[in-house]
């Protein structure tokens, strides 16, 4: 194949990963949208292997090495369950950025590639930049999958000064980095790339053990970005369109994520990353506004099924605790048959509710539950006046009205699901403790909820055979 | 020692509700109280003895063996000047009192040193007693019975229908006073289909007539009537005659008019003059829910139905005992909860706690000492204060980059500005290479930027696990090393080395690609309609 002939396809690749990603706009589309993406990403890999940049020696190296990973890859994506989703993409950005770090080495020491001046200088910037980026998704992905996955605790870490620690990093990157560029051989510029490395693994392994459990969607969508971008960084680095492509709409997407992520939240991306919970400067959350006052009314799982029977209009507002107590099963049973004694039932879901973006659609699909009943926020926040029972699986701090009601409040402004509006709300948790935003809900307190306390599951099972009986 | 509560049979003539019923007689036994109901007491809200047996309680034949037997009386009416005789000394006693008009049954029971607890002194405004609150929960009753009433009375359809036969308008009712007893009539005349318009001095009402379906008619006349506790207060004269034109024209428009309005310890308020009844459509109906207390209709005879000019005037005053099973059952949950608050402890004691605020409100006799009227309560300054810092949340929104807001003018003009040197620095330094790279990816940003907002967001997990996916395809910068076609032994390249990063690199990312591409069909495979 010539040189011509892989760009060609390389330009066929990448339209295909654009309608790959156009394709998720509609559940009906999506599947299509992945094909795309699989044929997108053969033709680009054929052109590569069959194209002039690799001689026929190289082939079997690609092929074991694909036969293996490929194994691991498949294999994983069977066994995963899917209230794991959120550690397996992590732990899946984790191995872009080390791949970005080992092309960007193996680049580095390549004496075959000359460059002279102003070029030279670039591509180097760009190797440095490859490695830096790499470094962090790889570090950060790390640790994000520690913590979804529950190694690592949820609580973020906050060293003293840890702004500065940051910001002592950022220079000695830029200082290596212009050690690094005025290297004169490829050994003297090894030790600034190799510091660098290390620093940015640290400053990756910082930077995510500050951020609490709430925050873990912004973090995955952003590691999701780091990602993208360090492909792109790679694409400089080889000059390679279809890499500097793939990566931008990765970078971008993710990119978008996170602002999605942050907006559903009210809060700043810069603060996200900087750590810890609403507190940008380091000072510990004011415990502000009184405690909520009042008693919480506990109620049984036979009197849970005994209002959900009467009722005519049911909301389902999941959280991480339905992930947690694998409940999602059970959840549709009830859904089925209260849906089949003519209760309208529906499931209101939170932008940031779980642990990575669109984590609760992915358990409710899982469960059967049909998409058309499972809606967004914004869609279902103005039904709630007319719903009989809003019932909250394992969720906190995306109903917690002091979001609207407590402007001294830690999650003060955040978009919430409101749904104290209904006639009745009926809370499931296992216990009083508060949610991850350590924010007391004065939803508990209210006259027209009830407290059904248990493990979701265990309660569920109940209600539904209290339904059936 | 647990107190035995007992329920006497209603001795007021007319009163057919009961104090417990049998559903709480056994959340009562839980509490750790025995209970007595007197033989009969359920009868006229059709509730026998051998129920309230079922459910645990023991049966007494004649008041005077119950009176005896109980430590705490649970009443609907304030007991007579005989029961009183009957009661235990020191006994405690829960019902309706209204202390301030019944002063003589105050002393009689202040004489038997007992403890009374007023149900209509319960402080309303406090949400915690809200359960509690018997004259919302027998108001609602009445409300919905002064519907039903009216439309027997009535002799048209409440609901406009076409039919075969022609065309039926609907019913046109109008209520005045949206209390509890009001909203509840707005709710149930809506749900039979009618035209409903309603009026209250407090203007603040006027969203809760509106959610149950009905109008709010508004007085033209600015004056605030909320009389603080939730009532309405006397308002001026300039006020009450804009009311009166009101009332004058919708008695002409109207088929039905209901009225609610009662001031606390005064007269009701005469809304309705003779003259509004002549100028009424013949077959029309008004029901005084006020009769008891004089009537807002002036022809209302309390306690009976009569027809004056051509319109029925319901001036019955046993509304709630009309529905008595159901404001029995109602009654004794209030108790019940009533009960709860007093005997936190489960165990068949009750400890009347002065420093709680409702259980203090309620409490109007305390040993043998009249502790009514209650100072006044710490709270109604609240509501006006928690209304502001509300309406500021909205405004702290900015933090959040304002949801879909275009930018103002100058920011977009600072953005465009720091572009634009940004892109001036590049292009006068940057080797051309370096630009046909950086137009492609300026380009592909943009591209995933348009293409990424229509994603829904219930895809938003098989869109990460498929951009990661994609990002595997820095394989290809581990492919094109692994093997370059070199004129052989290029200066010193270390090939082994490179090799070696770049299998590893290969196999990682095929783990991602296989794997990425795997999970996304799996999820993508779920969603169902």
């Amino acid at each position: 194949m010539t040189s011509s002939l892989t760009t060609v396809a390389y330009v066929g690749a990448i339209i295909l990963f654009i309608l790959s990603l156009g394709g998720l706009s509609n559940p009906e589309t999506s599947r299509r949208g992945n094909l795309y993406g699989i044929i997108g990403m053969t033709i680009a890999v054929l052109a590569t292997v069959f194209g002039p940049r690799v001689a026929a020696a190289g082939i079997p190296w690609i092929v074991g090495a694909m036969v293996v990973g490929g194994s691991i890859g498949l294999y994983a994506a069977r066994a995963v369950q899917m209230t794991q989703m959120p550690e397996l993409v992590a732990i899946m950005h984790s191995l872009v950025g080390l791949a970005a770090c080992l092309v960007g080495y193996a680049s580095y020491v390549d004496t075959s590639i000359q460059f002279t001046g102003a070029e030279k200088a670039i591509h180097e910037i760009e190797i440095y930049i490859g490695i830096l980026i790499g470094a962090v998704t790889f570090s950060g992905s790390v640790i994000a999958f520690g913590k979804l996955s529950g190694k690592i605790g949820g609580k973020p870490m906050l060293l003293p000064g840890r702004h500065w620690m940051n910001l002592a990093g950022l220079l000695l990157v830029i200082w290596f980095g212009r050690e690094f560029v005025m290297a004169p051989t490829v050994e003297a510029g090894m030790t600034p790339l190799i510091v660098m490395t290390v620093i940015a693994l640290l400053f990756g392994i910082h930077m995510v053990m500050a951020i609490g459990g709430a925050d873990m969607p912004v973090v995955v969508s952003m590691l999701n970005s780091y990602s993208g971008w360090a492909a792109a960084a790679t694409g400089f680095m080889l000059s390679n369109n279809l890499l500097i492509v793939t990566g931008a709409l990765v970078g971008s997407s993710g990119a978008i994520l996170s602002y999605i992520m942050c907006r559903a939240m009210n809060r700043n991306f810069i603060s996200v990353i900087a750590g810890g919970f609403g507190t940008g400067g380091g000072a510990p959350a004011a415990k502000a506004g009184e405690q909520p006052a009042g008693e919480v009314v506990p109620i049984s799982a036979t009197e849970t099924a005994e209002l959900l029977r009467e009722a005519r209009n049911v909301i389902i507002v999941p959280g991480y605790g339905m992930a947690v107590a694998q409940a999602q099963h059970t959840v549709f049973e009830i859904t089925r048959h209260l849906r089949e004694k003519g209760v309208s039932v529906r499931f209101g879901i939170h932008p940031v509710a779980g642990r990575m973006p669109g984590h609760m659609n992915v358990l409710l699909a899982e469960a059967k539950v049909p998409y058309d009943i499972v809606m967004e926020m914004d869609e279902i926040n103005a039904d709630f006046p007319d719903t009989d029972i809003a019932m909250v699986i394992g969720a906190n701090d995306i109903v917690n009205p002091a979001a609207q009601d407590d402007p001294a409040s830690p999650i003060a402004g955040m978009p919430v699901l409101e749904v104290w509006k209904a006639r009745t709300s009926i809370v499931m948790k296992r216990s009083m403790a508060s949610g991850y935003a350590g924010v007391d809900n004065p939803l508990f307190y209210k006259d027209n909820n009830r407290m059904l306390f248990g493990d979701a599951k265990k309660m569920l099972d109940e209600v539904l055979v209290a339904l059936k009986s | 020692m647990s107190l035995v509560i007992g329920v006497p049979k209603e001795t007021a003539a007319g009163e057919k509700r009961v104090a417990t019923v049998p559903e709480v007689v056994e959340k009562l036994i839980k509490l750790g109280f025995p209970v007595a109901v007197e033989s009969g007491a359920g009868d006229a809200a059709n509730f026998s003895d051998d129920a309230y047996r079922a459910a645990g309680a023991e049966v007494v034949d004649g008041a005077a063996a119950l009176w005896a037997k109980a430590d705490v009386v649970f009443k609907v009416r304030g007991p007579s000047a005989g029961e009183v005789g009957l009661m235990r000394e020191g006994a405690t006693l829960v019902s309706f009192i209204w202390p301030a008009q019944n002063p003589e049954l105050m002393q009689q029971l202040a004489a038997k040193k007992a403890t009374v607890l007023a149900i209509d002194a319960l402080p309303r405004t406090l949400s915690r007693a809200q359960k509690m609150d018997a004259l919302t929960s027998q108001a609602g009753v009445a409300g919905y019975r002064a519907v039903i009433e009216a439309a027997n009375a009535f002799g048209r359809f409440f609901n406009g229908q076409i039919t075969a036969a022609g065309k039926v308008p609907p019913a046109k009712v109008f209520i005045a006073g949206a209390g509890v007893a009001g909203l509840a009539a707005i709710g149930t005349a809506a749900g039979l289909g009618a035209i409903v318009r309603a009026n209250d001095t407090r203007a603040e009402v006027a969203d809760q007539v509106v959610s149950l379906g009905g109008e709010f008619v508004k007085v033209d006349y600015e004056e605030e009537g909320s009389g603080g506790g939730g009532y309405a207060k006397v308002m001026s004269e300039g006020f009450q005659q804009a009311q009166r034109e009101m009332y004058a024209q919708q008695a002409r428009e109207v088929d039905i008019i209901i009225t609610t309005a009662l001031i606390p310890g005064k007269p009701a308020p005469r809304l309705i003059t003779a003259e509004m009844v002549q100028s009424m459509k013949p077959g029309s109906v008004i029901v005084d829910m006020a009769a008891e207390q004089g009537g807002n209709c002036e022809l209302t005879e309390p306690g009976q139905a009569v027809v004056r000019h051509g319109v029925t005037i319901i001036g019955y005053t046993d509304l709630v005992g009309r529905l008595s099973r159901q404001s029995s059952t109602l009654y004794a949950t209030n108790l019940f909860r009533l009960a709860e608050e007093l005997c936190k402890t489960k165990d068949g004691v009750i400890d009347v706690n002065m420093e709680d605020e409702a259980i203090r409100g309620l409490t109007v006799i305390k040993d043998g000492v009249v502790t009514w009227p209650p100072p006044p309560p710490k709270a109604p300054a609240a509501p006006p204060a928690a209304a502001k810092p509300a309406a500021a949340a909205p405004a702290a929104k900015g933090h959040g980059h304002g949801a879909g807001e275009p930018m103002s003018g100058k920011a977009l003009a600072i953005v465009f500005f720091v572009g634009a040197v940004l892109f001036w620095f590049i292009g006068a330094h940057a080797p051309a290479a370096f630009l046909t790279n950086f137009t492609v990816f300026v380009l592909g940003c943009f591209v995933g930027y348009m293409v990424i907002w229509n994603v829904t967001p219930s895809l938003h997990t098989p869109l990460m696990s498929v951009t990661n996916a994609i990002s595997s395809i820095i394989v290809i910068g581990a492919l094109i090393q692994i093997a370059p076609p070199l004129e052989a032994g290029a200066a010193g390249r270390p090939d082994e080395m490179i090799r070696w990063m770049a299998v590893v690199g290969i196999a990682l990312t095929s783990i991602n690609m296989f794997g990425g591409f795997a999970v996304t069909r799996r999820m993508l495979a779920m969603f169902r309609k």
